[in-house]
């Protein structure tokens, strides 16, 4: 049977920390950084299991800035 | 297989559209507006509309819209957009022409523009974000507030004696013969922001088919002003708003 995987990159200067990709990551890799910040002060979005993505997008559909981009590949 | 053996661009699902540019924007966190500003860039540059679409700004939360998405704007007067919109594309037909506006310009300062360019007929696309508040200026109370909702100048409920009634705009436009497409959307979840970049892109092919006025409502959040996290203000906006605004098609073209 084919799998899907994916992979998710953060623009971590971008983020704004609004937490909307972490809530809609139907397989919880997302999380928000609790100590580090970025440049602005904001405590962004990191991949937290890389190994969980399955690629759907639906971070990236949320996202209010455009700051994920998201990779899919099929292991057939 | 890694990360990065997966990261390469023919796998490539999605990203920032090219027509949003690196302009850190200026929207609090979890806004709406950032979501609709990148729909309105994937659309565009989709259609391969980029170097024909006019893109007229509000004031309002949404009044640096022409540092954030590469495409031509003209910045109009607090509630005149779909005036100014009316002269671009009257001035040059062969160009699509779209409004963005907030609540505050749309159904307050500039009702009566609004609904005289939709009487017209006038083929112009207007983006209509409501989060029912006015966000720029500290959360005061938008004609569209709702019943009981508080507010910094209801901090009590919006009371229906002393205030009146949420104005809802998009069924009076739906009512009006001059408009061939009107819906309300929304974009907290995946799937309603899909369903809206369809919405966005069905109003842009109306107007380049000059159709007569498209009306894209999106049912937004405003978390700053309404003193809540991004998530609770999606949630509060599924439970509270959408009583009062339904999504859906409210008018639909005839062909």
């Amino acid at each position: 049977m084919p799998k899907i995987i994916g992979a998710v990159e953060i623009n971590q200067e971008r983020c704004k920390g609004c937490n909307l990709c972490v809530v809609a990551c139907p397989t919880d890799v997302l999380a928000l950084q609790h100590k580090e910040v970025n440049n602005r002060g904001y405590h962004f979005a990191y991949v937290v299991n890389p190994d969980s993505c399955i690629g759907c997008a639906s971070c990236a559909a949320v996202c209010p800035d455009g700051c994920v981009t998201v990779y899919r590949k099929r292991i057939p | 297989m890694t990360p990065e053996d997966i990261k390469q661009p023919e796998n490539l699902v999605c990203t920032k559209p090219r027509l949003l540019n690196d302009t850190h924007m200026h929207y609090c966190g979890g806004c709406s507006h950032g979501v609709v500003h990148r729909l309105v860039a994937e659309v565009l540059d989709e259609m391969n509309q980029a170097d024909n679409v006019i893109g007229i700004a509000p004031v309002g939360c949404a009044v640096f819209a022409y540092k954030y998405i590469d495409i031509d704007w003209i910045e109009a007067a607090h509630g005149r957009a779909p005036a100014v919109a009316t002269a671009a594309s009257r001035l040059n037909p062969s160009r699509l022409v779209f409004t963005y506006q907030g609540d505050g310009d749309l159904a307050a300062i500039g009702t009566a523009e609004t609904i005289h360019a939709a009487n017209r007929g006038e083929n112009i696309t207007i983006i209509f974000i409501n989060n029912a508040i006015y966000g720029m200026t500290g959360g005061q109370m938008a004609p569209t507030t709702l019943e009981g909702m508080r507010t910094s100048t209801t901090p009590y409920g919006r009371r229906v004696d002393l205030n009146g009634y949420p104005l809802t705009i998009t069924p009076i436009l739906a009512s009006l013969p001059g408009t061939c497409y009107v819906t309300r959307q929304a974009v907290h979840t995946p799937a309603a922001v899909a369903k809206t970049k369809r919405a966005l892109r069905q109003a842009f092919e109306n107007t380049l088919a000059k159709k007569g006025t498209s009306v894209v409502e999106i049912v937004g959040t405003c978390n700053s002003g309404w003193k809540m996290s991004p998530e609770k203000a999606n949630n509060g906006m599924v439970d509270n708003m959408f009583a009062a605004y339904p999504p859906g098609d409210l008018k639909t073209p005839q062909d």
